[in-house]
């Protein structure tokens, strides 16, 4: 019984509490492993969606992870990328149901996104790498902190986009407010298009390398 | 290892609690689904005309305004009506018509099949003005786009118009859905001095550069120029159909 007590390691061990930030900023499914950039590029038009984008995505990516833990002995591999697909694919249409029935409004604006988080590469790469390897707990906390670097990433875009490109933060008309328009500044346009997310996750790459060396490979 | 029989087994037991579980959960949630639809659509009712409603209160403000909701087929003749909360004539109520339904049917119609048509008018009524409300459906660039266009009492003269689509692109195409656009339509009509129908065309380059009556023109959106071509299919397809109707009823 002793033995069992000692075995156990504390449940915010400095291992578990790695797994949790890690993610947010050495090892980001974003800008580090360069994961989920498809959906980065589609839902950071505004920061509103993006939000919720990234609360959906840690509500699938640490109930999924816990699941699959949990299934880990006893799903057969040569059909464990389908078992993890359904388990996903359940997950999302939750999410998208109860979005649908809570937060109306947002579900409209994500449309097709939310369905979309089934292609979300981090989902899958964590249930592979990580929770089919490991117990529950510290699968819960990988799924959290990568789920949360991701929404980090997505929320810095968000911003930035939404600010630049419609000069509102949260729909609230900051540019407006600050009277900048009447010096003659407009609306960038194309931070509103898809390209120029890519180039906003490729300055935030840049940044943190230049500000982490060891991030840099040759 | 696992065997075949073992690996068939756990397929099925997962995907039938999986399908249990959503199911069961579409169940649960779909009375607050069908509840955010329905205030939703009489919401966008009422902004054609105006009238801002919240999700709270759009069943409220929308008994209140809209009082009468009629019916009619491609005849122009009055196949339904409801008013004040139940069925005077007919048996169809217009805000349970499916315009998605009506276009296939319609489709069907125009192949020779004998089908009926419905189409749905909200009479929108505070004392002082009396409007046509119509909602319409038709097709963007991505997905269905669809409006909601308050005629006033001439059955010509354009009070409001609503837009709103699926998954139009974000800056261009979902332009429609914007203030700046919809306001556009305003005082515009649909027919002509000589009465002749001619809709409201959403014209690329600027009606002010086009050789197109202002009256029956609004600016496109730069961009967007596959979205305002559906608009204006949209407008013209629908009005069409109504055409009878308003034609008896002047």
């Amino acid at each position: 019984m002793s033995e069992e007590v000692k075995k156990r390691e504390p449940l915010f061990s400095a291992k578990n509490r790695k797994l949790l930030t890690t993610p947010l900023g050495k090892n980001n499914p974003i800008t580090v492993q360069v994961l989920g950039i498809c959906s980065a590029l589609a839902v950071t038009v505004k920061l509103e969606p993006a939000f919720v984008m990234a609360i959906s995505v840690v509500a699938v990516l640490a109930i999924g992870n816990v699941v699959i833990s949990l299934l880990r002995n006893m799903i057969p591999p040569r059909i464990r990328i389908i078992v993890q697909l359904v388990v996903i694919a359940a997950l999302v249409i939750l999410v998208d149901q109860v979005l649908k029935a809570f937060a109306y409004d947002v579900s409209k604006q994500l449309s097709v996104f939310v369905g979309l988080i089934i292609t979300n590469c981090i989902i899958m790469g964590r249930f592979e790498a990580f929770a089919m390897a490991n117990k529950p707990w510290p699968s819960f906390l990988d799924g959290l902190g990568n789920a949360a670097g991701y929404g980090l990433i997505l929320i810095i875009v968000a911003f930035f986009r939404e600010l630049l490109g419609s000069g509102t933060v949260w729909g609230y008309p900051l540019f407006e407010k600050l009277g900048i328009y009447s010096v003659g500044y407009e609306n960038n346009g194309l931070m509103i298009l898809p390209p120029m997310a890519l180039i906003t996750v490729g300055i935030i790459i840049w940044v943190q390398r230049y500000k982490n060396r060891e991030l840099i490979e040759d | 290892m696992y065997s075949n029989g073992y690996i068939f087994r756990f397929a099925i037991i997962m995907v039938v609690i999986v399908a249990a579980i959503l199911s069961g959960a579409a169940m649960v949630l779909k009375p607050f689904q069908e509840r955010n639809a329905t205030n939703e659509k009489m919401q966008t009712i009422l902004e054609a005309a105006e009238v801002s409603a919240t999700a709270e209160n759009a069943q409220e403000q929308y008994s209140k305004y809209i009082a009468t909701e009629l019916v009619v087929d491609m005849e122009g003749n009055i196949i339904g009506q409801y008013q004040d909360g139940k069925m005077v004539s007919g048996e169809q109520r217009a805000f349970d018509v499916k315009l998605k339904e009506q276009l296939k049917n319609l489709q069907d119609f125009k192949n020779g099949k004998d089908v009926q048509v419905l189409l749905p008018i909200y009479i929108f009524d505070d004392g002082s003005r009396k409007l046509n409300i119509i909602p319409m459906q038709g097709k963007g660039l991505w997905g269905p786009i669809y409006g909601t266009i308050a005629l006033e009492g001439d059955l010509n003269t354009v009070y409001g118009a609503v837009f709103s689509h699926k998954g139009e692109t974000p800056g261009l195409g979902a332009e429609i859905a914007t203030k700046d656009f919809q306001q556009q339509f305003k005082d515009k009509t649909i027919f002509d001095q000589n009465g002749n129908f001619v809709s409201v065309k959403v014209v690329k380059g600027g009606v002010a550069n086009s050789n197109i009556n202002p009256a029956h023109g609004v600016d496109a959106i730069s961009g967007g120029t596959i979205t305002s071509d559906g608009v204006t299919d949209m407008l013209k397809n629908t009005f069409e159909l109504y055409v009878p109707y308003f034609d008896k009823q002047q």
